[in-house]
Order: C-alpha cells, then sequence, then structure tokens
C-alpha cells in the first residue's frame, strides 16, 4: 500500500483531473473551514467566561452578612449580623476536611502617603490564606504570614499599583507609607489578574487592623475555597449546607435572604459549564453534519470518477490488475482529496480565527483557537470521511468486468 | 500450448438465452499464428474472451500452457491474465493521460516490479517497437499505427505466452494495417504464438492457419501459406 508506484498512479490521476478533484475537496474543505470557526468561536466565549473569573480561585466561597429581613425565633427583622473572629473560628475548625484555605477580610478606606506622592486606597486586613484566595502574585518581597498575625505588626503589602503611584521608581520595600496618620512599613509588593482594580489595594495582617480600627474582633467578610477534589455537586451541598448552619448559629430565618449571604462559585461555575457542553454538543452536531455533507458530495463525484474511468479500469484488469489494486487507487484517491482539502479548510479557518481575533474581543470571544488534539483528530476523521467517501465507488471499480469496459462503442 | 475442448456458452437475453458458442475444440501449438474469422455474431469475439480470461465458459475445458482454466478468482484471473496473456484491442486502449513509456510499463507494476526495472523493460519493449524516441509522448500525440504499437509493446512487456489480437488493424488504414501486420509476423517468427480475431481476409491470409467461425461452430480450420505483410504496398 505504501509503495510509491501506487501513489505516482494517484497523484497522476488527481493532477490529470485538476479542476475535478478542486470542485470534489471543496465541500469538504468548506466543512472543516466552517467547524474550524465555529469550534475557536466557542472556545473563545469559553475563554471570556473563565477569564472573568481569574481574578478569585475557581473553587472560591464569599461569605457576607448583613440586616436581616424577618422576624425570627422572637428577633425583630433588621438585626444586624457581625462575625466575629469567633465564627471564623467556629467554621475552620467544623468544616475541616472541606476547606482548602480561608481568611477573614476587614474593609477600610485609608489615605496613603510617602515623600511627596499621596492618595486614596482600599485597605484589606486578611489572614494570610488570602494570597492562595485571591491568587495574588508576590513580585518583590513577601505576603502577610503568621508572624505578622500573631504580633500585630504594622506590615504591609502592597498592588503594582500603589507602589508605582508612591514609589514611582523607588524600591518599595522596607520603606514606611503613612495610611490615614499610622506608619506601616511595606514587606511586599504584588500583582494580580484581576484588573487594575485589584491592584490598588493595600493588604495588612487581620489583626493589627482589628486592634488599631475599632480595638474589636469584628470581622467583615469570610471568603474561603473548598477543597478542589470535591465535584461540583459536593461543592454545592457543602455551600448550602454552611449557609444552613450559620442561619441556624445566628438565628437567623431559613429563607432570610439579606442576613447571611454565602455566593459559591462552584454555582456558578456549574452553570458555565452546562452552557459550554450543550454550546460544545450544537457544534458538533453542525460539523458533523457539513462533514457528512461532504462526505456525501466526495463520495458523489468519485462514483462520477470511476463512471468516467470505466474504460481505464477496464484496460488495468485486462493487464492483471487485481481487484484489490482497483479498490486502493479509488480509496486513496479519496482519502488523499478529502484529506488534503479538509487541511486547507482547517487551515484557512485557524487562518481566519487568527485575523479575526482582535476585533472579536468586544463581542465577548477572546483568543479563539482550536487545540492541537482538535486537529490531529480532525485528521484522524478526515481520512476515515475520505475511506467511507471512496468505499462505495471503490466496491463498484472493483466489480466493472473487463469485457463491458472494454466493449467498443 | 492451447487446448480447447467442447467449448459452451450462452447469454442469457430475457427470458430465453442466446447460445453462441456450440461446442469449440481448438488447439494451439507453441509458435502458430492464428486467424479467427467470421461474420459478426459468429462468435469470434466471445472465443476470443474466453481465451482471454476476460469472460468464462458455461461448459468444457479450456487449459493453458497446461494449467487448466476454471473457477478463476477475480483475482487470480488477474494474475493469469497479467502472466500469461498480452493483449491487443482494435481501439488501442492505451490510457490517455499516461505517456507511451508509462503504458507499457503499466503490466509490470502489476507484477510488482521495482520502478527502475519496470522503466527498462518497457524502454526495451518501445525500442522494439520503433518507438523509443516517442517515450514521453501522450497517446494523443500519437498517429494510429504508433499507437497500436504502443499498445503491441505494452503486451509484449510481461513476455506473456499468448498474444490475443481483437482486430488488430480494424481502426487502421491499409498502409499501417500492413506495416503492424508485419511486426506482428515478425513476432510470430521470433517464437511468440500470436492470435488474431479479424474480418478481413487479406490480414487473416497474413497468418499461417485460418479459423473459421460460423454461428457458433467451427466450419473450416486449414492451415495455410502464409502472405508475406509488404509494407510498400
Amino acid at each position: 500500500m505504501f509503495d510509491t508506484g501506487l501513489w505516482r498512479e494517484i497523484f497522476q490521476s488527481i493532477n490529470k483531473n485538476r479542476t475535478r478533484s478542486v470542485l470534489s475537496g471543496f465541500t469538504v474543505a468548506f466543512a472543516i473551514l466552517l467547524f474550524t470557526i465555529l469550534f475557536g468561536l466557542a472556545n473563545g466565549l469559553n475563554n471570556t467566561f473563565s477569564e472573568a473569573f481569574v481574578d478569585d480561585a475557581a473553587n472560591a466561597v464569599f461569605i457576607r452578612s448583613g440586616r436581616t429581613t424577618k422576624a425570627h425565633k422572637g428577633l425583630q427583622a433588621g438585626r444586624r449580623i457581625q462575625f466575629k473572629n469567633q465564627d471564623y473560628d467556629y467554621i475552620k475548625t467544623d468544616f475541616e476536611p472541606s476547606i482548602e484555605f480561608i481568611t477573614s477580610r476587614i474593609y477600610r478606606n485609608v489615605v496613603a502617603s510617602y515623600k511627596n506622592e499621596k492618595s486614596n486606597y482600599s485597605v484589606r486586613a486578611v489572614h494570610r490564606d488570602h494570597q492562595y484566595l485571591e491568587k495574588t502574585k508576590v513580585t518583590q518581597g513577601r505576603y502577610i504570614n503568621q508572624r505578622d498575625m500573631d504580633m500585630r505588626n504594622k506590615s504591609i503589602v502592597i498592588g503594582d499599583l500603589v507602589r508605582q503611584d508612591l514609589f514611582l521608581k523607588e524600591d518599595p520595600i522596607g520603606k514606611y507609607v503613612n495610611l490615614s496618620g499610622i506608619a506601616y512599613q511595606v514587606v511586599g509588593a504584588y500583582k494580580d489578574d484581576g484588573g487594575d482594580n485589584e491592584e490598588r489595594i493595600i493588604y495588612m495582617p487581620l489583626s493589627t487592623a482589628q486592634q488599631i480600627y475599632g480595638n474589636n474582633d469584628f470581622v467583615d467578610q469570610i471568603n474561603l475555597t473548598y477543597d478542589p477534589k470535591m465535584n461540583y455537586d459536593q461543592a454545592i451541598d457543602f455551600g448550602v449546607d454552611l449557609e444552613k448552619k450559620l442561619k441556624k448559629r445566628f438565628t437567623v430565618a431559613k429563607n432570610d435572604q439579606r442576613a447571611i449571604r454565602v455566593f459559591n462559585m462552584a454555582m456558578q461555575n456549574k452553570g458555565i459549564n452546562q452552557m459550554t457542553s450543550v454550546l460544545g454538543i450544537l457544534i458538533l452536531i453542525i460539523g458533523m453534519g457539513t462533514l457528512i455533507a461532504g462526505i456525501v458530495g466526495i463520495s458523489n463525484i468519485m462514483i462520477f470518477i470511476v463512471k468516467e474511468r470505466t474504460k481505464e479500469i477496464g484496460i488495468r484488469k485486462a493487464l492483471g490488475a487485481s481487484p484489490g489494486a482497483i479498490v486502493s487507487i479509488i480509496l486513496i484517491e479519496s482519502v488523499v482529496v478529502t484529506t488534503t482539502a479538509g487541511y486547507v479548510g482547517l487551515l484557512a479557518g485557524v487562518g481566519i480565527l487568527e485575523w479575526a481575533s482582535p476585533s472579536l474581543k468586544t463581542y465577548f470571544i477572546t483568543d479563539p483557537s482550536v487545540s492541537r488534539s482538535l486537529v490531529i483528530a480532525a485528521t484522524l476523521t478526515l481520512i476515515a470521511a475520505g475511506a467511507l467517501a471512496g468505499y462505495i465507488p471503490a466496491k463498484k471499480a472493483s466489480n466493472i468486468k473487463p469485457i463491458v469496459a472494454l466493449r467498443d462503442d | 500450448m492451447l487446448k480447447i475442448q467442447k467449448l459452451h456458452k450462452s447469454y442469457p437475453i430475457g427470458d430465453s438465452s442466446l447460445h453462441v458458442l456450440k461446442g469449440i475444440d481448438l488447439f494451439v501449438e507453441k509458435g502458430e499464428m492464428v486467424a479467427i474469422m467470421g461474420s459478426s455474431g459468429s462468435g469470434k469475439s466471445t472465443l476470443l474472451n474466453i481465451i482471454g480470461m476476460l469472460d468464462e465458459a458455461d461448459e468444457g475445458k479450456y487449459i493453458l500452457d497446461e494449467v487448466p482454466i476454471k473457477n478463476l478468482t477475480e483475482k487470480k484471473a488477474a494474475v493469469y491474465r497479467n502472466k500469461f496473456l498480452g493483449f491487443i484491442f482494435q481501439s488501442f486502449n492505451l490510457i490517455n493521460y499516461k505517456n507511451a513509456l508509462e503504458n507499457v510499463a503499466l503490466p509490470l507494476y502489476y507484477q510488482g516490479l521495482k520502478r527502475k526495472k519496470r522503466q527498462e523493460i518497457a524502454k526495451f519493449h518501445l525500442q522494439k517497437v520503433g518507438l523509443l524516441d516517442w517515450a514521453t509522448h501522450l497517446p494523443s500525440e500519437l498517429s494510429g499505427g504508433q499507437k497500436q504499437r504502443v499498445a503491441i509493446a505494452r503486451a509484449l512487456a510481461s513476455n506473456p505466452k499468448l498474444l490475443l489480437a481483437d482486430e488488430p488493424t480494424g481502426a487502421l488504414d491499409t498502409t499501417t494495417s500492413y506495416d503492424i501486420m508485419a511486426f506482428l509476423q515478425q513476432l510470430n517468427n521470433e517464437g511468440k504464438t500470436i492470435l488474431i480475431v479479424t474480418h478481413e481476409k487479406d490480414i487473416a491470409a497474413m497468418c499461417k492457419r485460418i479459423v473459421r467461425l460460423k454461428d457458433g461452430v467451427i466450419m473450416e480450420d486449414n492451415f495455410v501459406k502464409q502472405v508475406k505483410a509488404t509494407v510498400d504496398v
């Protein structure tokens, strides 16, 4: 099957009928082009979704509190729910096997000044786990550590934009910044994929903030990530359970939507996951449909080719071509035409995606592309498709009787 | 060399069938040059097709070079055709997109020879028919006589035991016909066994033996004095 003579025969035949080969390949090329573009766009859409959540860990759970909206067990509506350190400890110990990282958060706004530079920033006072939850990338120095927490150090970690604003080109590590009248030492600087706003934040130890801004153990928010080994359904169950137990702990009505709010990323992800898989199936159906149309087109033209070459096939048989030899020329010609055309379609599709990629950003399509595994799968599919398209015509050709083919008429 | 005994062949036509060959007995020795004559419908082409293994007889024996030819699978028939037989057709039947050399080399390809070897043998035979200079020309660039010479070279390429020619001069003018016949006579003198189906008397007269068919039976079978084909008539 792999001798050069056979390939020479096939290329001679394709070359001889260039227009016909190009036309028959066109449907397949078009099918693959369409499939590639659709697939790329779906991928791009997918990328947009995942980029939207790139700021935080994909398995994050945010717990916030507010005022109750319903009276419950003799307690009035409008009561303010305030988390404290003990609630953090409660969650951390009671849900321990399900939790990967956990941190409390306190929000403050400060005016920060260093030498002649001065500006307003948000401060987040956090536990050290916060770094992993927020996917903070420390670029200089270090993040807040346990020692900072224990000693209530006035240490801060500043975002890249804060560093640029205040320090210009100066190295910030070890320098003292004035935050609304109190001097803090910069121990680190960071970058964050969440965008500019995330880099305009100053992090400090939770314990320090609690002492300085109120001398209490209040917490504004508790963030955690669930064990990534859990699947979406388990994670959702965990979130529901957590919310129920917290509501009980604070004597809040089960159906009170405001008092305690647990936002679980798993819910979002599950929804997106379902949507993208439906989209993927849809595209696969469309792609397969067009491909089948292409195969039928090739098959049709191969049948015509066999008809047209009846005499030639008869001559070949009279000269000693076995049925197998005839089948292989037709089959391989079909495979070659299909695969080549499909590849042209694939390359054209990838080219169009590359070219259109920048202007598609406005339509929520980020970096549309097809993966290597898809390309390999497509190639195999094309070879199979070509064989499928060529099979019936090849069988027909091998059944041609030389006397019928050679009859002079 | 060739033994045919009580050969019968009929073709179904609607409900009835047409009995084309009604018991043919034919023996051909090695080195003979036999003309099979007959009007159209006499069964001469059917006989040639059966000898050429393009068709199978309903009844009777057919032995070619000690090998009984029966119950052939398509694959086996292909091998035998390739090994034993060389075909020459009225309409040449060259493959139009292959040049003269490639056409001659085609049977060798089906023998599984290497490309270099194929080219070498094909060149030898092209030279034999005097067309080596035309090796790279397509059939459309050749005259009728040249095409038939290429076809003869192709028939000779696999060095067959038997050459089968079906009206080899049917599409050629008299001068070219005689030219081709002269060449076939030369091949016969070199020892090739040749079977020619024709309805032209002058062509038949250039063979060494004439078999006349009528209505599916052999009417006459005579050895004749061979007329030399001279090119300059």
